[in-house]
């Protein structure tokens, strides 16, 4: 029996009202008109550090020495030639004797990624792999996509053991679909006619793949507890559910009003809502959407209570937001304008990349030492304990200091040092169980902050060189979500 | 146990620049004006140094590395020269350097010379701080300033003590204010303008909880010293300054890295006080000394370092300041020159700087800024972040 053994999610904290970005582009094409809000990544936030967060709420209470393998999703890679499988895998401290590898090319990466891992664990090992989708889906300015896409990450474990949603088949259709693209230098999603995407495309694949699963595993309609698909067109989702036969109670709810888009990422997403809300027995149809449509098939097994009490999943995420209120500020996190940053943002020192090598452990996973003679965790790792009473010389072992919460010793909002989104605020950390560093906060205002408040550690983009092309990953503090 | 450093060596010749924004002067012109001046002040010639020592910090702005740009702007004839930077202490540790030759014998009459040209970044406040520290601090320190740096200091204290931020706020003022008042005295200070409690408090943030008058400026600037043995001293002049401490202290890294410091004192300063007293022979601090030139990068930074210097007693400086302990007609006048708050913070000339005015306060040459009989002047850098750091302390007396 092999399945899905955790699942998490990711939103970033920030949300857009779409009217927001209707008011200020809408003028263009008064069509595109849509309700809701949106998901927006931070300006330190990309694909690769979404899909660590996810990870890291879904590895909670797991060993991490057993994933043996890692495979990551995504659409917008900040890379073109990088192994973002690997910056994960480095970030959230996995041994490096496991198989990684990036799915990409079109909106179905995920569930590919996702029938991939499933059909390659081998249901009589111990093996697991995490699986993380993740997406910055970024529409052109006046676009409907830039109303419709959302930013987000979903994360799975999947193996043999403690499985809380056996797999039990997929179905795929492929098409070479051109309802978008993008070409190698294009930022922005390209976009044949909507109703072209919604009527050849959309309404067609989705149910084609959905029914091919069905007849293949001899499942009929009224077997199904829940069937789960994004609803980027969210009357045609209606339409597609009504036409196959479904019953309004065993859709999901497409979110597509309080969360949106998300591409690779939101069929997971929408996964992981389903298995929060689900019961021991339930069938489950998960389907994406993207040059054809993978539809898979899972039952939810007794594990599954003891995940729903533990886990951060979608609706946490959804519920833990803040609004940004700006549409200019939403433009300049995505670098569609590039405002001024003054000569200070130039003073940006090389990376010696051959220490970031070196230290990888340290920095990407931010494993400090602890002392083996006296017990003091610290951060960075030491040769010589820092503790006064003790100076023992090479007595550390590895500590990692990126899962455990900590609490502000002190802290300030700097409005000097450069930042794109001032004030900077940074803090003295003290980590439970020990050891004291001092990191930037992020998705946090200045006011709420106090001594004594509880942060968590997020994987962010610390800093860009766009000179050198070099993206900083380091972790910052934030408040728990 | 060491014997120390007291009584063995004279300051003899002393030269200050005018600090600010000097648009229109590189650090070739500030070495050789204070140079020139100190060179005056005791009646040598070049000649007579046998060896210099030279500090600064940002070797990459204007200045450049070794001590090349010192001996080549001066045409020092081919004698031992000695780079020293060890952040805002560099111009204290070049002090140090020219003391200990001198005390050693090696040399009869050494230079200590600190210059900075902070004003061709481009920017307000220092450079990029993470740089200082390496390039593994780069990648792994928060998007840092100074002022950041001592808010984190600032929030910490007025948190222990149980002050509200305006009520703490409005203590830290009348530190600003104080400075200010004898900067306003002072022709070589950057800022010489009086300011208000109000000015302070309305100022515009920097770094929450502190303010732009909370924070120092930034200028151009060099300084000066010539000193010689202790027994020479007198037929150079009538009023030799002597040194009578002379002390560094570097943390050890377990403010940031273990979990014991509190955050409201410099464990760095506290412990380089002591030593600096012992050496000096100072029992009482707050009755023996006469007057401090403390670094003030931040208001925070001077009402911490009344603490840690002993003057105060741990979390009763407020009462000190508002009583007018540090003001020019207290009992302990603090930055009677106007402070880093008025000159700026050339760094490798500060700590010289602040020794200058300690120097002609000791001679009575101090004109409007004159304290009544001074005996002991003690002088103070902080280098760094309260959460790690260099501090060197100067006691000096006639």
């Amino acid at each position: 029996m092999k399945g899905i053994v955790s699942y998490g999610s990711y939103l970033p904290f920030n949300r857009i009202s779409r009217d927001t970005i209707f008011k200020a582009m809408g003028w263009l094409h008064q069509a595109t008109y849509m309700k809701g809000e949106k998901c927006v990544a931070n300006f330190d936030e990309d694909s690769v550090t979404m899909a660590v967060a996810a990870a890291m709420k879904c590895l909670e209470g797991y060993e991490r020495n057993n994933v043996g393998g890692l495979y990551f999703a995504t659409t917008t890679s900040p890379f073109k030639e990088r192994g973002c499988a690997d910056v994960i895998r480095t970030a959230l401290d996995l041994t490096s004797h496991i198989k990684t590898a990036d799915f990409s090319g079109s909106t179905s990466a995920g569930t590919s990624a996702l029938i991939a891992a499933l059909n390659g664990i081998d249901a009589a090992s111990a093996e697991s792999i995490l699986l993380c989708v993740s997406d910055v889906r970024l529409g052109k300015p006046g676009s409907s996509q830039e109303l419709s896409f959302s930013d987000g990450a979903a994360s799975l474990l999947l193996g043999t053991e403690g499985v809380i949603a056996t797999y039990e088949g997929s179905y795929s259709v492929s098409y070479d679909f051109p309802d978008h693209w993008r070409t190698e230098n294009d930022k922005t999603d390209r976009a044949w006619e909507d109703r072209f995407g919604r009527e050849e495309g959309y309404r067609k694949f989705i149910p084609e793949a959905m029914s091919g699963l069905l007849s293949q595993y001899n499942v009929s309609l009224q077997d199904i507890a829940k069937v789960i698909f994004p609803g980027m067109y969210p009357r045609d989702h209606a339409a597609i559910c009504k036409r196959m036969g479904f019953d309004p109670s065993q859709v999901q709810d497409h979110l597509m009003t309080v969360m949106g888009n998300t591409g690779t990422c939101y069929p997971m997403a929408l996964l992981v809502a389903a298995l929060e809300d689900s019961k021991p027995g339930d069938r489950m149809i998960v389907a994406g959407f993207g040059n054809g449509s993978d539809a898979l098939l899972f039952q939810v097994t007794d594990e599954i209570e003891k995940a729903q009490g533990q886990r951060k999943g979608t609706k946490r995420y959804l519920e833990s937001k803040r609004e940004l209120n700006s549409y200019e500020k939403y433009l300049a996190f995505r670098n569609l304008i590039s405002p001024e940053g003054g000569i200070r943002a130039q003073a940006i020192p090389y990376t010696a990349l051959s220490l970031v090598w070196r230290d990888r452990r340290e920095i990407l996973g931010l494993c400090g030492t602890r002392c083996k003679k006296c017990g003091t965790p610290q951060y960075p790792a030491q040769k010589v304990c820092v503790n006064p009473e003790c100076g023992a010389i090479d007595e550390m072992e590895p500590y990692r200091f990126s899962d455990r919460k900590g609490t502000i010793f002190s802290f300030t909002g700097d409005l000097l040092a450069f930042t794109p989104q001032p004030p900077g605020i940074y803090a003295v950390v003290d980590f439970d169980g020990g050891g004291r560093f001092w990191f930037d906060v992020t998705d946090c205002d200045v006011e709420s902050m106090e001594i004594g408040m509880h942060v968590e550690m997020s994987f962010r983009r610390r800093y860009v060189d766009e000179r050198g092309g070099i993206v900083g990953y380091f972790w910052k503090a934030v408040p728990v979500r | 146990m060491a014997e120390g450093i007291k009584d063995k060596v004279a300051i003899i010749g002393m030269g200050c620049t005018k600090f600010g924004e000097h648009w229109d002067k590189g650090s070739e012109d500030l070495i050789v004006e204070a140079f020139t001046e100190a060179i005056e002040d005791v009646g040598i010639e070049k000649k007579d140094i046998q060896a210099g020592w030279y500090g600064s910090c940002y070797d990459e702005l204007n200045v450049g590395k070794s001590a090349l740009p010192l001996s080549r702007t001066l045409k020092l004839p081919f004698i031992p020269v000695t780079r020293v930077e060890n952040l805002c202490a560099s111009g204290s540790e070049a002090l140090r350097g020219a003391v200990y030759g001198v005390a050693s014998g090696a040399y009869d009459i050494a230079l200590a010379l600190g210059a900075e040209k902070l004003k061709d970044t481009g920017y307000g406040g220092l450079s990029e701080v993470s740089t200082i520290l390496g390039t593994k601090n780069r990648v792994i320190f928060p998007a840092i300033s100074a002022p950041g740096a001592f808010a984190m200091m600032a929030n910490r204290y007025f948190s222990k003590y149980g002050m509200s931020t305006e009520e703490g706020k409005r203590v830290l003022a009348k530190i600003s204010v104080n400075s200010h008042k004898n900067g306003a005295k002072n022709p070589k200070a950057h800022l010489q303008r009086v300011i208000t409690e109000e000015d302070v408090l309305n100022a515009p943030i920097i770094a929450s909880p502190l303010g732009l008058f909370d924070c120092c400026g930034v200028s151009d600037g060099a300084a000066a010293a010539i000193v010689c043995r202790a027994d020479m001293a007198k037929d150079f002049r009538a009023d030799p300054v002597l040194v009578k401490a002379l002390q560094i202290g570097i943390s050890s890294g377990e403010e940031l890295g273990f979990t014991k410091w509190d955050g409201t004192s410099v464990e760095t300063t506290t412990r380089t006080a002591v030593r600096a007293y012992e050496e000096a022979g100072i029992r009482n601090p707050r009755e023996e000394v006469s007057m401090m030139e403390l670094h003030d990068c931040f208001s925070i930074t001077e009402l911490v370092t009344y603490e840690d210097l002993q003057i105060s007693p741990r979390g009763k400086a407020r009462n000190d300041i508002e009583d007018g302990f540090f003001a020019l007609e207290g009992k302990i006048p603090s930055q009677p020159d106007g402070g880093l708050k008025c000159f700026g913070h050339p760094i490798g000339a500060s700590g010289l700087r602040m020794l200058y005015e300690m120097y002609k306060q000791l001679q009575g040459k101090a004109g409007e800024r004159q304290i009544q009989d001074p005996r002991i002047g003690l002088t103070h850098n902080l280098g760094g972040f309260p959460q790690m750091n260099v501090v060197s302390t100067v006691i000096v007396g006639s």
